[in-house]
């Protein structure tokens, strides 16, 4: 069964069932996936990343209904983690989708990392392919509460939130390098506690510092106070996600964003494809080489070349 | 841990006036140790919002925990409402505190299985494997 044609016209059913199969990686869905790719393209894909417990769920929940209110439908991908033990995740973002379930212009699916790391899970980039061509507008993708040095998701969106929660660190916190440095926007959420207007003036502070080297002289990176538990700074942060994309297109940055989006795509899934072909077919060649690696008269680069050759000798595919 | 194994996907739900969440919550637990993927919507939600949670879930178990004494309405909502996304291959099944006659009645109606107060752990574990395994591949 083709489950493309329902997918672009946007039937639930089919979406969801082929998010499953993007999620497992279904050689059977290969061929749907490739063109979900080419009938994407049109959405604007927003990342939603910060530390555990910074109020992601809560903002992108308040953040969809207001986009809601724009009249764009509004798809959300949610990850959380896996156990390391079990395998099993408890995914619990919808539990602060409340205020909008039920409406038909939401789509919400959650996704659980099952090993990946880097904030996103294995087929999440797939899942807003598959998104974007059932012709949601907005497509957000929720990472996992992460550390200091999961930057995936500004790989993969053309407009990256960062959300910090007061009180968390100093102003020794904001300047180093990773996550704080991937914001297209920052957010500071829980504003209404007092803690909060030194959140701001450290990422305030990071930012000054940081624009005379800055590569984006159109756009500044606005470091918004949001409290969505009382619905302050919401329709700020979805006007300064709006500018950000307007910003981009103005200075020809989203085909640069685009460019750059494809190329880390198209690496990792050639790592992807190696790896798989590492395991499936290297096996035993594997076994082989170990002992030469034990004994040190193969260096692993070069067993892992041999390899390597040995498999592309073995034709493509 | 394999990434694309076939996972078990189960949605746990509680529905309407009924704040009694302890249950559920350990049930997502135990289900999450024994490796499946479990989707919880949290408190006081429809019958409709449920069911579309899970549609767009494409969950393999939907799993609804009735303290409330609402049971004869609320499944019978459930059931209506999957049957008119036909997603009835989503399988139905509930816990809580049910008598035993209704109980009966909502299982001739389509709920799967009713598993009731003082349940093992393990035993709930089982019957979710083995009812997504009866209903087969998709």
């Amino acid at each position: 069964m083709s489950l493309l044609p329902g997918v672009l016209a946007g039937e639930t059913r089919a979406i969801a069932r082929l998010l499953t199969r993007a999620e497992a990686g279904a050689a059977e869905a290969r061929e749907a996936l490739d063109a979900a790719y080419a009938a994407a393209g049109r959405a604007h894909v927003v990342g939603i990343t910060g530390v555990p417990g910074s109020g992601k769920s809560t903002l992108v929940a308040k953040l969809v209904a207001d986009i809601r209110r724009t009249g764009r439908r509004v798809a959300v991908v949610a990850v959380d983690p896996s156990s390391p033990y079990s395998g099993g995740a408890i995914l619990g973002d919808r539990i602060r989708m409340a205020e909008v379930a039920g409406d038909p212009g939401v789509f919400v699916r959650s996704m659980a990392t099952r090993g990946a790391l880097g904030g996103l899970a294995h087929g999440t980039l797939e899942a807003v392919d598959v998104l974007d061509a059932a012709g949601f507008e907005v497509v957000l993708i929720e990472t996992v509460g992460v550390g200091q040095d999961e930057v995936d998701v500004a790989r993969a969106a053309h407009t990256t939130v960062v959300v910090s929660a007061p009180g968390l660190g100093d102003d020794i916190q904001a300047i180093k390098a990773g996550i704080l440095e991937i914001a297209d926007v920052h957010v500071v959420s829980k504003c209404d506690r007092p803690e909060s207007d030194r959140a701001i003036a450290d990422l305030r502070n990071m930012l000054a510092l940081d624009l005379a080297t800055s590569r984006r002289p159109l756009w500044r990176v606005p470091v918004l106070p949001v409290a969505s538990l009382r619905d302050e700074g919401i329709g700020a942060l979805r006007e300064a996600i709006d500018r950000h994309r307007e910003a981009l297109d103005a200075e020809g940055g989203l085909l640069a964003r685009r460019r750059e989006i494809a190329r880390r795509r198209l690496v990792k899934a050639g790592e992807d494809i190696l790896r798989e072909r590492f395991s499936r077919e290297g096996e035993e060649r594997i076994a082989a080489l170990l002992q030469d690696l034990v004994e040190r008269r193969a260096s692993p680069r070069a067993a892992a070349r041999a390899l390597l050759d040995e498999l592309a000798e073995g034709g493509t595919r | 841990m394999d990434p694309s194994a076939d996972r078990i996907r189960v949605l746990v739900a509680k529905v309407g006036l009924d704040g009694h969440d302890r249950g559920v919550k350990i049930v997502a637990r135990t289900l999450r140790d024994a490796g499946m993927d479990v989707i919880y919507t949290g408190l006081h939600r429809t019958p409709e919002e449920v069911v579309e949670a899970a549609v767009q879930e494409d969950v393999d178990v939907l799993g609804v925990s009735i303290l409330s004494g609402a049971h004869m309405t609320v499944f019978p909502r459930i059931l209506d409402a999957l049957r008119a996304r036909q997603a009835e291959d989503i399988v139905v099944v509930g816990g809580g505190v049910i008598p035993d006659d209704e109980a009966a009645a909502l299982k001739r109606l389509g709920v799967r299985e009713l598993m009731l107060q003082d349940t093992p752990p393990e035993a709930i574990v089982a019957m979710i494997r083995r009812v997504v395994a009866e209903r087969g591949a998709r």
